[in-house]
């Protein structure tokens, strides 16, 4: 059983159609990077995966290890194993990072039938894991995101991710704004968490986040569905074709 | 223009029945108590069209005025032991009010503590000191919640700090309404701090669910020059009592003040605050916090009055309400003419739990000076729902994240009280007004 299956998903915003019957396999294991233009659906795509509210799905199916995580709410698939790294992660004054990211550890094992972790044990996986993406202790002691550059927040959804280790990673244009030292820091965070069970799905606009975080397999995303999937190589075909041939010609002005 | 004969309601009439009844026996400040009542007999109980008091009608809201509460007796005074408990380890000098009247069983009167006297109201008061009582902020003169706590006062106690005394242990006002039946509760209470006095003091207000109990209270501060005052107050009435409050300030020159009002309590609370900053370069920290659900109602009111050079005031007022709850914030900053380089900031600001839910925000600003700053602002809205999903998409349940945002709300305004264990004991009440709500 595939870890992933999308099925000719539909999903709509506004009554605007984003997604027009999006199919999708990935393996348990396997790297998959989906590339494309602005407005492709890339970012839709990751939302609908999450579960944010604002987006209607108006056909299709999505499977998560053979169960429809359309039915279910956003905090139940993260504990089943979902993640995404977002694009813009959002400042939360007054809730202390630590506190965060213990809730949400221990709300993931809680669901999970699992005993929570005590303090020590806590601060030892967040030393670890906040030393290896140079998260230094000040940043931990601010609130979620406050204060953080646009590279620090990016290293923060890294370091949310090595801690609830996902069965799936959904990273969205988690390389925007980056520069190459963070974008190494970043790529190796996902690299550690790369095993035979865990999967990523790398949504990028660019080539370069893939020098870094090697896919095993490619997608062209364009008009809401997938046009073209190859291996490695058609991300460094598609960086010097860019993505004209997969769009179509200019609607006339009405 | 005609006089116009106010027809009195119920609750007016039983207030004018139970003070011809108790004027008699009421202890001390006769001419006090008899102006103030005149006044209220002229004006009736405030109402919607009294401006302070337009979101909080009080004669709609009184359906009746209860007895004055009898002087309690060895039964209720034995029942005190955990009065004002909750609050955290304090490590505080508790004073227990008990329906308005000192509890000497229970109050750590007689400790000595260098440098300050706790003395009964009606023992200290004399033909000296009388006019302590009658020397009140001025738009406090004429509110007739005032003067209904002046005309039927009960009890209380007066702290008196020595100059430059600075009081390490905080002093404790624990009141508590003892119980059945309903009465009404009048505790009146001063705190005198000579130049350079330094005291930190808690008020608590407790009593049973499901007993209409009225209490009336009042405290009068007065801050010598270089004084230090920490004032903190923390009102969980029993959930049908009708809770009147007033703080009276008078703040001497290179003072500091900080007061904090904590509601999470009683079916009606009014919270007025009238403070005076008199004296020069001034630091007032005026800040709060309610949490309200079912139907309650919290009203919040303070005049702050700038009357002298070089004020720093800073007001944070916030306020989670749930269900059909009303929270009201009117917060005016009067600037006097001379009173420059005033610096003031006022913001309000309600987290709105649920459609039903109301929250009044009436901020004012009376600046006479031209060379100040001072600003206000007042915000109303739910929670964020990008947070929430940013939340839950870490695992994080709707509620708990709720929660998490609810306690960062509150905490802004927590953060700032200085007393490390009160602080916690708040923010642990906080969790157990999440908890309750499920």
């Amino acid at each position: 059983m595939p870890l992933l299956e999308i099925k000719n998903l539909h999903v709509e915003i506004d009554g605007k159609k984003i997604l027009n019957g999006l199919d999708l396999t990935v393996k348990a294991g396997e790297v998959h990077a989906i590339m494309g233009p602005n407005g492709s659906g890339k970012s839709t795509l990751a939302y609908v995966l999450a579960g944010k509210a604002d987006y209607e799905v108006t056909g299709g199916e999505v499977l998560f290890n053979g169960e429809n995580v359309l039915e279910m709410d956003p905090d139940e698939r993260a504990a089943k194993g979902v993640f995404l790294a977002f694009q813009y992660p959002i400042e939360i004054p007054g809730v202390a990072t630590m506190t965060f990211l213990r809730t949400a550890l221990n709300a993931q094992r809680k669901h999970r039938g699992e005993a929570e972790l005590n303090t020590p044990e806590f601060m030892k996986r967040v030393r670890e894991a906040a030393g290896k993406l140079s998260i230094n202790q000040d940043m931990l002691r601010r609130a979620v995101n406050v204060g953080f550059s646009g590279g620090e927040k990016k290293r923060n959804e890294i370091l949310q991710m090595a801690l609830l280790e996902p069965r799936l990673a959904v990273l969205d244009e988690t390389d925007s704004g980056l520069d190459i030292d963070a974008l190494k820091i970043v790529a190796d965070g996902v690299n550690r968490l790369r095993s035979p069970e865990r999967s990523s799905i790398v949504i990028t606009h660019y080539q370069r986040l893939l020098n870094y975080i090697v896919p095993d397999i490619v997608h062209v995303l364009s008009k809401g569905r997938i046009v073209k999937t190859g291996g490695k190589e058609l991300a460094l075909e598609l960086e010097k074709s860019g993505y004209a041939q997969f769009q179509e010609a200019p609607v006339a002005a009405e | 223009m005609a006089e116009v004969t106010l027809i009195k309601n119920a609750a007016e009439q039983q207030l004018a029945a139970e003070w011809a009844a108790a004027k008699v026996r009421l202890p001390g400040a006769a001419p006090l108590r008899e102006a103030a009542f005149e006044r209220f007999a002229k004006a009736g109980l405030p109402n919607r069209r009294v401006e302070e008091w337009k979101y909080t009608d009080l004669r709609a809201l009184m359906r009746d005025a209860k007895p004055l509460v009898a002087r309690p007796g060895a039964e209720v005074f034995a029942k005190l032991k955990d009065a004002g408990a909750g609050l955290g380890d304090l490590d505080a000098r508790r004073i227990v009010i008990a329906d308005g009247y000192l509890a000497p069983g229970w109050s750590d009167q007689d400790a000595h503590d260098p440098g300050v006297t706790v003395t009964e109201l009606f023992a200290w008061l004399s033909e000296q000191n009388l006019y302590r009582l009658g020397d009140l902020p001025e738009a406090a003169r004429n509110d007739i919640a005032v003067s209904l706590n002046t005309a039927f006062m009960t009890g209380g106690v007066v702290i008196h700090v020595a100059k430059d005394a600075c009081i390490e242990r905080p002093i404790h006002l624990a009141h508590v309404f003892s119980g059945k039946p309903a009465a009404a509760a009048y505790p009146r209470s001063l705190i005198i701090m000579e130049p350079g006095a330094r005291l930190m003091l808690i008020e608590s207000f407790e009593g049973p669910d499901g007993v209409d109990y009225q209490v009336n209270t009042a405290l009068q501060i007065f801050a010598g020059e270089g004084a230090h005052a920490d004032h903190i107050k923390v009102t969980r009435e029993g959930d049908k009592a009708l809770h009147i409050s007033s703080l009276l300030a008078d703040v001497g020159a290179h003072a500091r003040f900080n007061t904090f009002l904590f509601t999470t309590g009683g079916a009606v609370t009014r919270n007025q605050l009238f403070l005076r900053f008199g004296g020069e370069e001034t630091i007032a920290s005026i800040r709060g916090a309610t949490l309200l659900r079912g139907k309650q109602h919290a009203d919040t009111t303070m005049v702050v009055d700038h009357a002298a050079v070089g004020c720093q005031s800073r007001e944070v007022f916030k306020s989670v309400l749930d269900q059909q709850s009303r929270g009201i914030f009117q917060g005016k900053i009067i600037v006097q003419p001379g009173a420059q380089k005033t610096d003031a900031k006022m913001g309000s600001h309600a987290l709105m739990l649920s459609e039903d839910a109301e929250a009044d925000n009436k901020p004012e600003l009376e600046i006479y000076a031209d060379d100040v700053q001072c600003g206000h602002g007042a915000t109303a809205g739910d929670l964020d729902e990008d947070l929430l999903f940013y939340l839950r998409a870490r695992g994080i349940p709707r509620a708990e994240a709720e929660a998490l945002l609810i306690q960062a709300f509150v905490g802004e305004a927590i953060e700032g009280i200085e007393h490390a264990g009160l602080r916690e004991a708040l923010m642990e009440a906080v969790d157990a007004w999440l908890k309750a709500r499920g």
